[in-house]
């Protein structure tokens, strides 16, 4: 049976892992030139840091993952650098690029897809700037080059990655100017109790921010960014904070993001459904507890399903390796399916709780100024799109043939879920009503057969 | 600006930008290199809306494309430098 997965995160290393225990050679595809995913993003040939120093407290966690990946590597059919650009669902055909030019079409019977997440981005004026980056930017930035954003940078969004990513500059000798935090104390603070779910991870969390504060870094929850100023880089950050009141931060470069969106689109060729989940506030794949989706064949694991972390996707990853093997009457461990199956269902009750603590502030993007740059690959502002809305683009794809919004060069990865709060509030109606901008092939940017 | 933190005791390497020469160190990316050494961008968007530095720094926005000798557009984020490479600005 030829079986291939796509992605070396967490979650492929883990379902990889498991195809191989059963007997398997399956064909893995990653896109960078090395596995390990963002979160366990090695640095390149040369650096020398150890793991503690790179990865913290998830270095235990780091180490035996690469360790597994590469113990794996010669098991199966691995190809890096490896783009899967389509999905042909009905012949079940992937095409693939390696090292940006060398094309390929694989045939497969079973597919698992984990491809991981990205930042959600709220734009404010100012955010196509030389130095704003997002928040997983910013840290990656320091994980595998090394290097700072900004001596002095400012981190604004929400969620777990906000306060971390700044600990870590902060201990880097870059320190933060400010964290901005949209969410108010007390939204983070009702979700306390479902929190416990996960009571290692929240401790973690509560650990990080007291950090944070004792090396005298500036915290603003229940903030509001105004905008980036500064001409051609970053110069200050103008803000609100909870009282309503103004202030303009310097700094030099800007890190942000608001929780992350999966990277769905070749589940989206695969002809797996969406739905819209009203909790994470993001559209996702359908899929059952194990990862199956109502494509026959067709596995999702990881970010790239719904957002869980690392950790989860290590778990999901396994989990729905288990499920393939099952529907294909291969040998399957039936104790790590159920205790999967346990540690998944607890870690989606955390996840639960950890989306309404950290909300994406949907309320900012629906009154984003007419003038505010909304699109960044084709320059198009959020006033452009209010103006579509009137002329029947009323959906999102509509929108974007209308407006170009969502049509660039990263076909609407980062504007995507602002854009479409932008266009429900201009026509009145619930964000889940204007649909989501669907997958097209290629999915990301290839050259022209015969192009140089 | 850009700020090299850590880690940064690695071998030396030189490339060309816009006829410029550039010192960068062995297992730094196009982006990180370019804007370590000052550049301060990697390219101009099209529509004449300012400079660009890249983003997402992971191979998803697609901002900071830059053109490799031999290899044609490439994500400066997800291109490691070598010595001798000649990189042009859009």
């Amino acid at each position: 049976m030829k079986v291939a997965v796509v992605g070396a995160g967490p979650a492929g290393v883990r379902a990889v892992e498991q195809l191989v225990r059963a007997g398997l050679e399956p064909t893995w595809l990653e896109e960078s030139p090395d596995g390990g995913g963002r979160i366990y993003q090695r640095p390149p040939a040369g650096f020398r840091r150890g793991y503690r120093a790179i990865y913290g407290a998830d270095a235990g966690r780091a180490r035996r993952l690469h360790a597994t990946l590469e113990a794996l590597k010669p098991r199966c059919d691995w190809r890096p650098d490896t783009l899967v650009w389509n999905i042909r669902t009905r012949e079940r055909l992937l095409d693939t690029q390696t090292a940006g030019r060398r094309r390929d079409t694989l045939a497969y019977d079973a597919l698992i897809l984990c491809t991981g997440a990205m930042d959600r981005i709220l734009p404010i004026p100012g955010w196509t700037l030389p130095g704003v980056t997002t928040l997983g930017g910013a840290q990656i930035a320091l994980k595998a080059q090394g290097v700072g954003i900004g001596a002095r940078p400012v981190f604004i969004g929400t969620g777990p990655l906000l306060v971390l990513a700044a600990l870590q500059y902060a201990k880097a000798g870059a320190p933060p100017a400010l964290v901005l935090d949209t969410t108010s104390f007390l939204t983070k603070a009702m979700a306390a109790a479902g929190l416990l779910w996960n009571l290692p991870t929240f401790l973690r969390g509560l650990r990080y921010t007291a950090a944070l504060r004792m090396k005298g870094v500036a915290v603003a929850e229940d903030a509001t960014p105004i905008a980036i100023e500064g001409e051609g880089k970053v110069m200050a950050l103008r803000w609100r904070d909870s009282g309503w009141r103004e202030h303009v931060t310097p700094c030099d470069a800007v890190a942000m993001g608001w929780g992350l969106k999966p990277e769905a689109q070749l589940a989206d060729l695969a002809g797996v459904p969406f739905r819209f989940d009203a909790t994470g506030h993001n559209w996702l794949p359908e899929r059952d507890a194990a990862g199956r989706t109502p494509v026959p064949g067709v596995y999702l694991a990881g970010d790239g399903a719904g957002i869980g972390g690392a950790e989860v996707a290590e778990l999901a990853g396994a989990r729905a390796a288990l499920a393939l093997l099952e529907d294909h009457a291969l040998p399957a461990d039936l104790a790590l399916r159920a205790h999967l199956d346990g540690r998944l269902r607890t870690e989606a009750r955390f996840r639960a709780a950890l989306e309404r603590a950290f909300p994406y502030p949907a309320h900012l993007a629906r009154r984003m100024e007419d003038a505010t740059l909304l699109c960044r690959c084709e320059a198009i502002t959020a006033g452009e799109l209010r103006a579509v809305a009137r002329y029947g683009g009323s959906e999102a794809n509509r929108a974007k043939a209308l407006s170009r919004v969502g049509m660039g060069r990263c076909q609407g990865r980062v504007c995507g879920p602002p854009a479409a709060e932008v266009l429900a509030a201009a026509l009145g109606v619930p964000v889940e009503q204007v649909g989501r901008l669907r997958g097209q092939p290629p999915v990301k940017p290839i050259p022209l057969p015969g192009a140089a | 600006m850009l700020t090299r933190l850590l880690d940064q005791n690695r071998r030396p390497l030189t490339f060309v930008v816009d006829e410029e020469e550039i010192t960068a160190k062995q297992g730094d990316t196009l982006l990180t290199a370019m804007l370590a050494a000052g550049l301060g961008h990697v390219r101009h968007s099209e529509f004449g809306d300012g400079d660009r530095a890249g983003f997402c720094w992971m191979g998803a926005c697609q901002d900071c494309w830059v053109i490799v000798e031999g290899r044609g557009t490439s994500r400066a984020c997800t291109t490691l430098v070598e010595p001798g490479m000649r990189v042009l600005r859009r």
